[in-house]
């Protein structure tokens, strides 16, 4: 069994070598066959661990030890249990549906083989990460899916949007591991330790421990390391304020804002709170945190994907609401509810993606829904694998994000730590908005008359089987991937994993009213978020097929509140003029004026040229004519006379 | 000593007596005879090293590899040399430098290239004298002498303003260096008459005393390392050294300065170094955060890469003053670390260098698209010296780090903006250089790297990524004596 664990990592990374060091050399078609043999073989692993774990076996050891210091041992070593079983295979696989589905949207590519190496590289940095039993190698993965996610979104190097992007999404994600990084640096301090199992271990004894950051002020050493974590978080999963480098993304190749920035990496924020929930259960503070956090983040990062007219970036903006509902979730202790509403939008949110994609290479590269419309005719496996994954996101009962959303929003309706009302009123306002932008671009694409040009419409056809035959498998777990609701969240899926306090019940009281899978459906009929749902469908079918004028009446009734939802409340703006800005007039004024002026100029520079200006002081007195010289010694003479004689 | 073998002696004066062969090869008619004399004469340099590290005893804390020969008997001046676990490592990376810069002049050094190559020798032997010696007048010898090459490698082989900047290199690092001299014939009255490193370090010695010695060991090292605000040479001789010399600049001549504290301030002068350690951690702060934000804003690429490695460097000093485990060891692998990617930065703007004859960001843009395998290396090592983890760049600052936030959160806080900043002004100048469409005609003719430079950078991304994924080789040997080094700094010597 170890030896599979080791396979699941090794076998992309081998396949990312093969690629990226020999692609020239074996071709295109040589690097997706090994490619992607190698990802099948660490799906098929992943799928047999899985196995292993449901029957009860769970593995905790390590690998090799990294080094030793002090008398502390940092080691690489695999935690195998239901959490990171549950994320292997749904990285794993939706990971080889977008190998098969990029050898059809990167064909012809200059780049193929590199954007082959690069997501194998993913692969296997995005496994170090789920499948850690410690902290330094969680930010091992962490850091490495960073790189990659950097590497993917400048792919295309010589636009200068993708290579702004890909610089702004690092230092952004830098930011937040910043925080993380220094979160780990206490809890080694304080626990003594990096391994999850110990350290967990004796966190109930730190409870109540409390430290000074700023003389005068108590903090619980929970809170604060809790909070430093979550804003590693923040930035990988693109939290409210550190969320702005996730739209940007989009400047990538769609095969990887489908895997990267929807269905896996920007999800690795909400598996690591899920993972620390025995320190942050003890810590009401940093819930509520998370909580706000997730609430802000879930309905204003909503509100402007409905403005938008990007294809992907409706999906990107969605994606940020939708890691919002997960954020809240962690916030409300509902971990369990979170990690499945993880899963079912990676399969959900990767349709979406990778159906964008799709209409996409229909259209030649146009991203502008308003210069689509009709597509339903020529892609009727693309529209209808679509459908289902909108019926999903917009939470329509029977579809997977019917089941994990409910649970977020039930979960936090019983949540009873403070700002849990706030967040309450985000997530089900939310569900209306979604409902809407999402629907919304299904009709702008597939419905109403063609807007685009004569050549791109005659040229429309539905994409070749490699593109949609992951869509067609994504499909079937976003239909069926809720309906195994029952045990992961409520039953004891999760029980030896994900740590609850008693006194935060959200999933324990939503437990017991669970009736099962139909009636969850039933009773959904009665709740709010069921209506707002088919309003939102509703009002979007209405303003985009029936009355295609209203939109563009709203538009100009609403002037300033579209601008500032286009504008995305104006925080790049904000941003690139105060952190970028202002480091770098900082930055200047450091260096022409502290270190060139001051340092180099008065101390070193100024010092030779006080010992040069001595130099040419004295020199004067060593003229050299004889006629100076007996000048001198006549005033001396003088002198010692008149000293002399008084 | 190995056998009885002075495998010690042989690293130390192989190189130098290759590079003296090197010269007699005279003027530039022999000088593919004085490269290639000079790459096999550095290789065995390295070759013979090896058992330095296969034969070490990790286990003690004792000087190994010992020799001892009376130099002069009436001072009680001996030729006495040794290795631990602090110096080991220093010689290795000194070792595994040499073939590589001997090898980065190779084309680009057209005019007395035997004096070119036979300077990297000497200078290679005689560092290697500085990190084994155990008689002070040795290891000074030793100190002032590996001044010489490298002041005549930036003034003669350098760029326009070349004089300048070998000057102000030659006059910082020397007037710092003397007061290390009136310290040792201090210490030598007051041991009565010794010159034997390891008595200093048993020697009971005031405070005012030692704060006195400790602030001219500090001239000495700070200068060397180097420590804000007495950084200012480093830009200057960086930008006018050809690539070899900023590459051993950084690589080695800049670590034995950390060496300097690591040998003489810690242990000699253990009271002042705790009473001191304060402003030792603000100027190493400073280092890391206001060097991080000057080279931000940086024109030239190697000037970039020297502020870069001040703030580098910050984090050793800050590791030394932690007194903590965490933090010497941290600061070591940080040494280690800074050698293979300082020197892997300069090599990448040497190529570009070679080429364009340019390190203005502003001269470049899009080579990407003319050099791939290029751009792939200096990706990675961009990636290095913004400290990604799996790069060793990640290990030292990681340890550091930990090291700090156990003296005070705000000191692991400062420090770790370095995430932000080196990411910042490394992959910044990265996307200006490397990343865009073609940006001028210029660029349009690149070459992509040629085969020589393709085992110089394969050879650095190995070690770059072997010490990243791998650490536990390297501490592992050093940690016994810095274990000893810590216990014996916590003990009052008042």
């Amino acid at each position: 069994m170890q030896t599979l664990y080791l396979l699941v990592p090794i076998a992309p990374l081998i396949g990312a070598i093969v690629a990226g060091l020999f692609g020239r050399n074996i071709g295109t078609v040589w690097s997706h066959r090994v490619t992607i043999s190698l990802v099948f073989v660490s799906f098929i692993a992943s799928l047999i661990i899985f196995w292993d774990v449901l029957n009860g076996n769970i593995f905790n050891g390590t690998v090799y030890t990294w080094l030793v210091t002090g008398n502390t041992s940092f080691e690489i070593g695999f935690l195998i249990d239901q959490l990171s079983a549950t994320m292997m295979v749904v990285v794993s696989l939706v990971s080889l549906m977008v190998h098969i589905y990029t050898i059809g949207y990167m064909q012809g590519d200059p780049g193929y083989q590199r954007f082959f190496s690069y997501i194998s590289l993913f692969t296997f940095s995005m496994m170090m990460l789920v499948m850690s039993n410690n902290f330094l190698q969680l930010f091992f993965g962490w850091e490495a899916v960073g790189l990659v996610s950097y590497l993917l979104i400048g792919f295309w190097y010589t636009r200068p949007t993708a290579i702004y992007a890909n610089l702004k999404a690092f230092l952004v994600n830098r930011v937040g591991d910043f925080g993380f990084l220094l979160g780990i640096a206490l809890v080694l301090m304080h626990f003594g330790t990096l391994d999850y199992a110990m350290v967990f271990e004796q966190a109930p004894e730190m409870a109540e421990k409390t430290v000074e950051l700023i003389p005068g002020t108590s903090w619980l050493i929970i809170t604060v390391i809790c909070i430093l974590l979550f804003i590693g978080a923040m930035g990988k999963s693109a939290q409210f304020p550190l969320h702005v480098w996730l739209p940007d993304s989009m400047e990538g190749p769609t095969p990887i804002s489908a895997l990267i920035h929807a269905a896996t990496m920007v999800t690795a924020g909400i598996f690591m709170v899920a993972r620390m929930s025995p320190l942050f259960e003890l810590s009401d503070v940093a819930l509520s945190t998370v909580l706000v956090v997730g609430g802000i983040t879930t309905l204003f990062m909503a509100l402007v994907a409905v403005v938008q007219n990007d294809i992907k970036r409706v999906v990107a903006y969605s994606t940020l609401s939708q890691l919002g509902y997960m954020t809240v979730a962690l916030g409300a202790s509902a971990y369990s509810a979170a990690i499945f509403h993880l899963m079912t939008h990676a399969f959900f949110k990767a349709v979406l993606f990778l159906g964008a994609g799709s209409v996409i290479i229909a259209m030649h590269h146009e991203q502008n829904m308003e210069k689509m419309g009709g597509l339903k005719r020529y892609m009727p496996i693309t529209y209808w694998t679509m459908f289902i994954a909108a019926l999903a996101s917009a939470g329509v009962p029977g579809f997977s994000g019917f089941f994990s959303k409910d649970a977020i929003i039930e979960a936090v309706a019983f949540a009873n730590i403070p700002f849990a009302g706030f967040a309450y009123f985000c997530v089900l306002a939310t569900v209306f908005v979604t409902a809407l932008y999402t629907f919304r671009l299904l009709f702008m694409t597939f419905h109403g008359k063609p807007r685009m040009d004569e050549h791109t419409r005659s040229h429309l056809h539905e994409s070749p089987w490699v593109v949609t035959l992951p869509l067609i498998i994504l499909a079937i777990p976003t239909i069926g991937a809720g309906w195994f609701i029952g045990p992961i969240v409520f039953g004891d899926y999760f029980k030896d994993v994900i740590y609850v306090l008693p006194e935060h019940p959200a999933i324990e009281k939503l437990g017991a009213e669970f009736t099962g899978i139909g009636g969850m459906m039933v009773h959904a009929l009665s709740t709010a978020p069921f209506w707002l749902s088919l309003a939102g469908i509703l009002t979007a079918w209405y303003l985009y097929t029936i009355r295609t004028d209203i939109p563009g009446k709203i538009k100009a009734a609403c002037g300033p509140i579209y601008t500032v939802l286009d504008k995305k409340y104006y925080i790049d703006e904000l941003y690139s003029w105060l952190f970028a800005g202002g480091t770098r007039a900082v930055s200047t004024g450091l260096w022409k004026f502290g270190d060139m002026k001051i340092i180099d100029g008065l101390i070193v520079n100024g010092s030779a040229k006080l010992v040069a200006w001595i130099a040419t002081l004295v020199r004067r007195f060593q003229t050299g004519y004889i006629y100076h010289y007996a000048f001198t010694m006549i005033v001396g003479i003088f002198a010692i006379l008149t000293f002399w004689l008084y | 000593m190995l056998f009885g073998f002075p495998l010690l002696s042989l690293i130390i004066w192989l190189p130098i007596l290759v590079g003296i062969t090197v010269l007699a090869t005279g003027n530039d008619r022999n000088a593919q005879l004085a490269r290639w004399i000079a790459l096999a004469g550095s290789i065995l340099g390295f070759l013979v090293a090896i058992p330095l590290y296969t034969g070490f005893d990790p286990a003690t804390s004792a000087m190994q590899f010992v020799e001892n020969r009376t130099w002069f008997e009436r001072f009680n001046v001996y030729y006495h040399i040794g290795v631990d676990g602090i110096s080991m490592p220093l010689i290795l990376l000194n070792c595994f430098t040499t073939p590589l810069v001997i090898m980065a002049g190779w084309q680009v050094i057209q005019e007395r290239v035997s004096q070119y190559m036979g300077a990297f020798l000497i200078m290679s032997g005689i560092v290697n004298g500085v990190f084994a010696s155990m008689d002070a007048v040795l290891f000074y010898v030793f100190w002032e002498a590996s001044l010489i090459p490298m002041f005549l490698i930036i003034g003669i082989w350098g760029g326009p303003n070349r004089v300048y900047a070998a000057i102000k290199f030659f006059l910082y690092t020397l007037l710092g260096s003397l007061l290390m001299l009136v310290a040792f014939i201090y210490l030598y009255q007051s041991s009565g008459g010794s010159f034997f490193i390891a008595d200093y370090h048993q020697l009971p010695i005031p405070l005012n005393a030692q704060i006195l010695i400790f602030i001219a060991f500090l001239l000495a090292f700070a200068v060397k390392v180097p420590m804000w605000p007495v950084h200012t040479w480093l830009p200057d001789a960086h930008v006018e050294a050809p690539t070899g010399g900023s590459v051993v600049l950084a690589a080695i001549m800049l670590k034995l300065g950390g060496y300097g504290f690591l040998r003489f301030s810690l242990p000699i002068v253990p009271d002042a170094s705790h009473y001191l350690a304060d402003m030792m951690i603000v100027l190493s702060l400073i280092a890391v955060v206001y060097i991080g934000l000057v080279a931000l804003m940086q024109t030239d690429m190697k000037k970039l890469i020297a502020y870069s490695s001040v703030a580098h460097m910050g984090f050793v000093t800050l590791g030394f003053f932690l007194f903590n485990a965490y933090g010497i060891e941290g600061a070591m692998v940080q040494m280690i670390s800074h050698g293979f990617i300082s020197g892997a930065m300069f090599l990448c703007v040497g190529v570009l260098y070679d080429r364009l004859h340019s390190r203005q960001i502003s001269d470049y843009g899009g080579v990407v698209n003319k050099m791939p395998a290029f751009a792939a290396f200096f990706m990675l090592f961009a990636m290095a010296n913004a400290g990604l983890p799996g790069t060793s760049g990640f290990v030292g600052e990681f340890m550091v780090i930990m090291g700090a936030v156990k003296v005070n959160f705000w000191y692991a806080f400062l420090a770790a903006t370095t995430l932000i900043f080196g990411a910042a002004y490394t992959l910044w100048m990265y996307k200006r250089v490397i990343f865009g469409a073609v940006a001028s005609p210029a660029v349009e003719r690149l070459q992509d790297i040629s085969r020589r430079e393709f085992v110089l950078l394969a050879i650095l991304a190995l070690a770059v990524i072997w010490l990243g994924v791998y650490p536990f080789p390297l501490t592992d040997v050093m940690h016994v004596t810095v274990d000893n080094l810590l216990e014996h700094v916590g003990n009052s010597k008042l």
